[in-house]
């Protein structure tokens, strides 16, 4: 039997959307392999999250009663013992950055390979996992030489699983070697709270490395300015420190759905794009007509941004 | 102490480029120090300027070509350099992140550092796991995406700030010895100077191959192989404006005022 292991993410108190996305991974990956599909929740209030997980597909749910957030030394040894358990053949995880943080570490104790960031998975006689590489410039197939692996995918990439299902929910338990945990979380803290909230905005617009220099942000604060509009950016601005983390919008700052968004200088990397792909118009300035942002834009314009924005500008003052 | 770094050449493609097979074509690669990788420097050299006991060593695994970027490292503050290379690494069309960690941990062993700092993932494959695979085969500590770190006076705990998603960051506290990889924005990398250029130009890197470091061709035999590559189909269906700039932004203003930009 060839089961696959998907473990849940969830921070505090609520399962992360990814999550769900992944029910569907698991359960294509296991139709494939002829397998059960099991699912793993590991701390924090793992009856209420096995209720949540129980969806369509699902045939058990490992409850882990192990400390209330993550931590990685508790996941790495509970994902390792649950392999073991059910003898898995796949293990499967968001690629979140907690994801990050434990896959890689079991698959080198498993000494299994491991394939990050996959966007899609095609089983026959092994494992074949599509995957970006270049700046998303290019897309790849990755074949997997073994018959045991751990694959952690992108979000949004698998429709999140809605139907309830009729698992059952196992409690797992197993002895935690509590010398071999060397992490303690103390806290969290959020971050970006400031003069202004860019997710409040209706229109947005938003500045990326396209700008080149701090000193050229003027021309867009005018743009801004003019159209009323509030001023947001993608990472390598806020990196640079030209503008406050409050402003940062993408996986790793503020998720933003605006009535118009539109994106000077951004090429879209599929960490901003997570975070405005909810934009109901979405507009793309931007040199390079490949840049990823203009597949999601409803309208783009390929030119110098220098020279199109001080005319766009013009035409509202 | 003793920090090491791990450093990494990555490629990039240009705008527009050519695949040939399952390789980009090397006319349209331009080749530069991983961007996460810089971050890590920079925390590496402001920590070796903090304190009198810092060594800071830079380790790269790369071809000759790549001596380019690790001397940049040393031109931005770190004081040696090791280059892993070897015929059987060339062969691998794909190194797989078990591999790199059984690289690197060979040059942990010879090195014996406090702290290994590495970027979070590499622009060119993105696997965005070495660190963490690393410090596993090591049995280290780590974190993954960190975005602050300080160290206790007596260097047994690093307490790190990691940057989860959607504006929230944990507070967690790491034992030591531990492998850190790094996000971009924990600090502001510094420009190699002229002067740390033209001193990093003599600087002997040591190259070591696997029989230097212990390893056998099997330490780098990995189980992933790169089975095509491919422009990803593009599903754009936005309306791109033709013409002049004044033209262009004339019928984008035209667009948005009948969605209502800017009326007041």
């Amino acid at each position: 039997m060839s089961a696959v292991l998907a473990v849940a993410d969830h921070r505090r108190g609520a399962l992360r959307d990814v999550s769900f996305e992944l029910l569907a991974a698991g359960r294509e990956l296991a139709d494939a392999l002829g397998g059960e599909f099991h699912v793993a929740v590991i701390g924090g209030d793992v009856e209420s999250f096995a209720e949540e997980l129980n969806r369509e597909g699902v045939d058990v749910v490992h409850t882990v009663d192990e400390g209330e957030e993550f931590n990685h030394d508790v996941y790495v040894q509970a994902v390792e013992a649950l392999c073991e358990e059910v003898d898995a053949t796949a293990i499967l995880s968001p690629n979140s950055v907690n994801g990050l943080d434990y896959a890689p570490a079991v698959a080198n104790g498993l000494s299994i390979p491991l394939v990050t960031d996959a966007i899609a998975l095609a089983y026959e006689d092994g494992l074949e996992v599509t995957r970006e590489m270049y700046g998303s410039k290019v897309e790849t197939t990755v074949e997997v030489d073994d018959d045991r692996f751990f694959v952690t995918i992108r979000s949004g990439e698998w429709p999140a699983v809605e139907g309830r299902g009729d698992a059952s929910i196992e409690p797992f338990e197993f002895e935690l070697d509590e010398s071999a945990v060397g992490s303690r979380v103390q806290g969290f803290e959020e971050v970006g709270e400031g003069d202004v909230d860019i997710s409040d905005a209706d229109v947005l617009v938003s500045v990326g490395r396209g700008i080149e220099e701090e000193e050229n942000l003027e021309i867009v604060e005018a743009l801004a300015d003019a159209l009323d509009a509030t001023l947001s950016a993608s990472r390598p601005v806020v990196d640079n420190g030209w503008l406050p983390k409050n402003r940062q919008v993408g996986q790793s700052g503020k998720v933003v759905s605006p009535e118009v968004y539109i994106a000077v200088g951004i090429s879209g990397a599929v960490q901003h794009v997570a975070g405005m792909k909810g934009a109901k118009t979405i507009v793309a300035i931007n040199t390079d007509p490949n840049a990823p942002i203009f597949d999601i834009a409803d309208y783009g314009i390929v030119d110098d941004l220098f020279e199109v924005v001080p005319e766009l500008t013009e035409q509202f003052e | 102490m003793k920090v090491l770094v791990t450093v990494k050449e990555v490629a990039e493609a240009a705008d527009d480029f050519e695949i040939s097979g399952i390789e980009i074509e090397e006319g349209y690669l331009e080749y530069d120090l991983n961007e996460w990788d810089d971050y890590a420097i920079e925390e590496a050299v402001q920590l070796s300027e903090q304190r009198d006991d810092v060594e800071t060593v830079g380790v790269t695994i790369g071809p000759e070509r790549s001596e380019e970027t690790i001397r940049m490292a040393l031109a931005k503050g770190i004081d040696r350099a090791v280059r892993v290379w070897d015929d059987a690494i060339e062969r691998q069309d794909l190194l797989d992140v078990d591999a790199k960690a059984r690289l690197l941990e060979a040059v942990v062993e010879a090195e014996d550092p406090d702290l290994v700092l590495s970027g979070v993932q590499a622009n060119d494959d993105s696997f965005g796991a070495t660190g963490v695979a690393l410090a596993r085969q090591l049995g280290f500590q780590w974190a993954a995406v960190v975005n602050r770190m300080e160290l206790s006076d007596d260097d047994t705990i690093a307490n790190v700030r990691r940057e989860l998603e959607g504006g929230v960051e944990e507070l967690t506290e790491i034992d030591m010895p531990a492998v850190l990889t790094i996000q971009t924005g924990i600090n502001e990398p510094r420009y190699a100077s002229l002067r740390g250029i033209r001193q990093a130009q003599s600087k002997e890197i040591d190259v070591q191959s696997l029989d230097d470091l212990g390893l056998g061709e099997e330490a780098v035999e990995g189980e992933l192989d790169l089975t095509s590559m491919y422009e990803p189909v593009s599903e754009s269906d936005a309306e791109i404006f033709e013409g002049d700039p004044d033209e262009t932004a004339g019928k984008l203003a035209a667009v948005l005022q009948e969605k209502g930009v800017g009326a007041q």
